[in-house]
């Protein structure tokens, strides 16, 4: 397995603001709700939220945007794993106004219009899921770790993708799929 | 043309594009105009009576709409009666609805609803609702009920009989050469499926809809209406993607009634949603529990008799106990049996059905007793099974509609390479470094539970030559949908991917509950009858009419391939579409009802053969499953890659039960100690080796139309006694309880 970069772990992290907080932008937050400007798969919006309410509270029940699960709300099962500014991140450990500015991506955002993303094709042919509910979150790590490099072989692929977890236990079908990817664009680079 | 058989082709799952883009929209993700959301408050307490609930500061913090309790909630039509899913009526997961009167009968019960303008205000003000108690005296473990145990007369909601006796067991046990006595503790479980049980109600007028996580749309509908005292006609409930459920979604709990009583108080849709913890206490687990065997054989190995006991709690309201004999009395030819079921009653909930359940933890009681007494032989474990192989099922003395299991052990031996296998290596001979390796194996038989009411469905063929079939189960990760396009193709003589499926919904034909791998053997019969039904009527219609070059053929010569009817003897022929056309007719389409023929001639079981290789490192305590094995034989295969999915998931559940999985009852407060999908482990992916799935057909007549026996829980049954039993054979020391903890294992022998 290669070695682990200092300070990172193997499972998605709560994403970090780079300021302290919000709070330099808008003055003190809160408590009643703010406006909160985030790119959310290329598009710019809007959303006016509680400091309290979590990014992933504020896709799922103020943005439309579902594909982020709540599978327990408390960072343990990876379900709501986005992409925040192109890093892997838990949604729902995550304050919505600490994403002011930043851009989130989710599975809606994956794909190229009707071409999906060759980790959804992938996902689907391995059968890399059953009941479907932590396959976003899957899919938003498993492109996470294809960018972080950490797809060297399967133990690598497993370690990383451990934060995530599936109750139907499809995740040899999970390692298959992301084989599959690593190994097409390996090709696609040679040729 | 020729087209593929299109029943146990490996095709992509139906909804997988709607999972893989996000498109997919669970229960809780329903949104209708004006939706607001309703969370639960659990009692503190495990037993007693609720002395008073203050609910000003809630009713007063910001977007609160209403607090319910059993002071305003409105009474249930009539108190519910547990009657499991598989009966195709209601389906109360217990004889008890909350919020009725002050008593609390076990800690998390619901003693309020909070509704909200928005999740954070709602879950916000939940918490500011006080509710003081008495507490009274009471039990939840075994430790501290022994000693009030009853004997049943019946569990399992009444379906199975708390004691089952055949031989003369004494005497069986009295001429046995060897005697293996062993007892073993389980530790309580969860279903845990990612997405936790969700509603959202929704009334027009006097119509009810749900978007329900269920496991049964129709048991949804029936046992919501019958609380309500509403017709089941005026409910219609909505799951066309449902989160995984694993039993918890196989009863209706009291949530869905709920969220429409919440709904219809506030008189807007709400969406009720069970956080994590709460999963824990509103729908149902697998009772901690206490078996003991005792097996008798003779110096051959011959069994001679099996006695067996079974201790574990229930609720006040029902005697429920697992079926755990089964497995115990069913799997070997042995004349003198006798099982017997203990409960002592509780603070719990009723617990309920999770996967293999009750043949998960028998099998793992008889499956490593099977080893022991091999190991006491200095006999293969697989020939010591192989001699007590049950030709006839030793519980009814009928013959097996189908069986298998000798197939399924040569695959298994042959592809593990059990030959090669040294048979005693318990002094951690087979060593890599830290590790000592070791093999084992087990046998699994999950029954054929037959359904009792008619199946139906609905086929339609269109004039553009695309069909669709229509049935009203649901599909909570199963690839239900994916199948009935493939069952519908293959009776109509069509292409599956022309076919569209259209399940989730009351509104469509009656099927059960999907529960006890009994789903797909439904469904499959629904739409094969229905489809069938409709290419009688369509092959009818052409050889009759004039226009048709069918005219005149004989129907039962015809051949439909691709949506195209062809009379053998000339090859002539035309497609569905070019005939409904010709009438300017746009469809066609028949409703299809299979009535289960009931019947007792057979024993129906699923069997097979399960086989794990383990690494285990003594001084840290660690167990790794490196390899896992499993020979089935479920009968027809309707989708080899789904069927193989689900063998796969249930093979990794029985590595969780038998290393990780375990929920504690914190003695000294009632409640349950670690509800959270952090302190409550489950294999995550660096605990799943790559697992080998094979499928043995075997062909059954007997259990519905395609002989369909179902893969949904016999991947678990055997698991966690291979690993067992791999586990003694790596280091020579038996692990009888589970979860099968680092602990136990680092411990001195």
């Amino acid at each position: 397995m290669t070695p682990r970069e200092p300070g990172r772990t193997g499972t998605a992290v709560p994403a970090v603001p780079r300021q302290a907080t919000g709070a330099e932008e808008h003055g003190d937050l809160g408590p009643g709700p703010v406006d909160v400007l985030l790119t959310v798969n290329g598009t710019l919006r809007r959303v006016t939220v509680e400091p309290r309410v979590s990014l992933l509270d504020a896709l799922r029940e103020r943005m439309g945007v579902t594909s982020p699960k709540k599978g327990c709300n408390q960072g343990a099962c990876g379900a709501c794993t986005v992409h925040v500014d192109g890093r892997r991140v838990l949604s729902c450990l995550t304050l919505a106004v600490s994403c002011q500015g930043r851009e989130v991506t989710t599975v809606e955002g994956l794909a190229d219009g009707d071409d999906l993303h060759p980790m959804q094709r992938a996902f689907a042919e391995e059968d890399a899921f059953q009941c479907g509910y932590c396959t976003p979150g899957q899919l938003m790590s498993a492109v996470a770790l294809m960018e972080e490099g950490h797809t060297g072989d399967d133990a690598e692929i497993a370690e990383w993708m451990s934060g995530n977890l599936c109750r139907c236990a499809a995740y040899p079908n999970i390692r298959q799929a992301v084989r599959n990817v690593r190994d097409g664009a390996a090709a696609e680079g040679e040729r | 043309m020729t087209i593929p058989a299109q029943i146990g082709r490996g095709m992509d799952r139906v909804d997988a594009h709607a999972k893989v883009t996000g498109a997919a929209r669970y229960s809780a993700e329903h949104r209708p105009p004006g939706a607001v959301h309703a969370v639960l408050v659990g009692a503190r307490i495990p037993r007693g009576r609720i002395t008073g609930i203050d609910t000003s500061a809630a009713l007063a913090a910001e977007g609160v709409i209403a607090v319910l309790s059993h002071l305003n909630l409105p009474k249930v039509a009539q108190t519910p009666h547990l009657i499991p899913s598989l009966a195709g009526t209601t389906a109360h997961g217990q004889s008890f609805f909350p919020m009725q009167d002050d008593r609390i009968h076990y800690a998390g019960q619901p003693v309020a609803v909070v509704v909200a303008d928005t999740l954070e205000r709602a879950e916000y003000a939940a918490g500011l609702v006080r509710v003081s108690y008495a507490e009274e005296p009471w039990v939840t473990t075994i430790a501290q009920g022994r000693g009030d145990t009853y004997e049943p007369e019946r569990i399992f909601g009444g379906f199975v009989p708390g004691r089952i006796e055949r031989g003369d067991v004494e005497a069986g046990l009295a001429r046995a050469d060897v005697r293996i006595e062993t007892t073993h503790h389980f530790a309580a479980n969860h279903h845990n499926p990612i997405e936790p049980s969700a509603t959202t109600a929704v009334w027009e007028d006097s119509k009810l809809t749900l978007y329900d996580a269920t496991q049964g749309p129709t048991a949804t509908r029936l046992t919501v209406a019958q609380l309500l005292g509403i017709p089941p006609s005026d409910v219609r409930v909505v799951s066309e993607f449902v989160g995984g459920s694993f039993g918890s979604k196989a009863m209706i709990w009291a949530h869905p009634t709920l969220a429409a009583m919440a709904a219809q108080h506030v008189r807007a849709p709400v969406t009720l949603a069970l956080d994590r913890a709460q999963t824990f206490t509103n729908t149902g687990h697998r009772e901690e529990q206490e078996q003991t065997i005792t097996l008798g054989a003779t110096r051959d190995g011959e069994l001679t008799a099996i006695r067996y006991a079974k201790t574990s709690p229930t609720s006040p309201f029902d005697d429920w106990a697992e079926p755990s004999m089964g497995p115990v009395n069913r799997l070997y030819a042995c004349p003198a049996f006798e099982g017997v079921h203990h409960l002592f009653k509780a603070a719990t909930m009723t617990p309920t059905f999770m996967r293999a359940p009750g043949e998960g933890t028998g099998a793992f009681v008889i499956e490593t007793a099977m080893d022991e007494l091999a190991h006491e032989l200095g006999m293969d474990p697989i020939e010591l099974r192989l001699r007590n192989h049950a030709d006839l099922d030793p519980e009814s003395g009928r013959p097996w509609s189908s069986k298998g299991l000798r197939e399924c052990y040569a695959l298994g031996a042959e592809l593990f390479g059990w030959a090669d296998r040294d048979p005693a290596p318990v002094t951690g001979a087979a060593r890599e470094g830290h590790w000592v390796l070791g093999t084992g194996m087990a046998s699994a038989i999950y029954p054929v539970y037959g359904v009792v009411n008619p199946q139906r469905a609905r086929a339609r063929v269109y004039a553009d030559g695309r069909a669709v079939i229509e049935t009203g189960c649901s599909d909570f990760g199963t690839g239900a949908g994916t199948v009935l396009r493939q069952v519908a193709a293959d009776a109509l003589g069509m292409d599956a991917e022309a076919v569209t499926a259209h399940y989730g919904d009351t509104e469509l034909p009656t099927t059960v509950a999907a529960v006890g791998s009994a789903g797909a053997g439904a469904i499959s019969a629904a739409a094969h009858t229905a489809a069938t039904a409709l290419r009688e009527r369509l092959v009818g219609q052409a050889v009759t009419d004039p226009g048709s070059p069918l005219h005149g053929a004989d129907p039962a010569a015809v051949r439909v391939s691709g949506g195209r009817m062809v009379r053998p003897d000339t090859g002539a022929g035309e497609t569905y579409g070019e005939m409904l056309g010709r009438h300017m007719t746009f469809d066609a389409e028949a409703l299809g009802e299979w009535a289960p023929p009931g019947g007792d001639e057979y024993g129906m079981a699923t069997f097979g053969a399960q086989f794990a290789e383990v690494a285990v490192d003594p001084d840290l305590g660690l167990v790794r499953v490196r390899r896992m094995l499993g020979v089935f034989a479920p009968g027809r295969v309707l989708n080899h890659k789904t069927a193989r999915s689900q063998l796969m998931g249930g093979m990794l559940w029985g590595l969780g039960q038998a290393l990780l999985e375990a929920t504690h009852m914190e003695p000294d407060q009632g409640r349950w100690a670690n509800p959270s999908l952090g302190e409550y482990l489950i294999p995550v992916n660096a605990d799943a080796p790559d697992v080998r799935v094979e499928m043995i057909e075997v062909e059954d007549r007997a259990v519905n139309p395609l002989g369909v026996k179902g893969v949904g829980e016999i991947g678990q049954v055997g698991m966690a006694a291979a690993i067992a039993n791999a586990i003694f054979h790596a280091t020579g020391r038996r692990f009888r309880d589970l979860p099968i903890t680092i602990e136990a294992v680092m411990a001195p022998a």
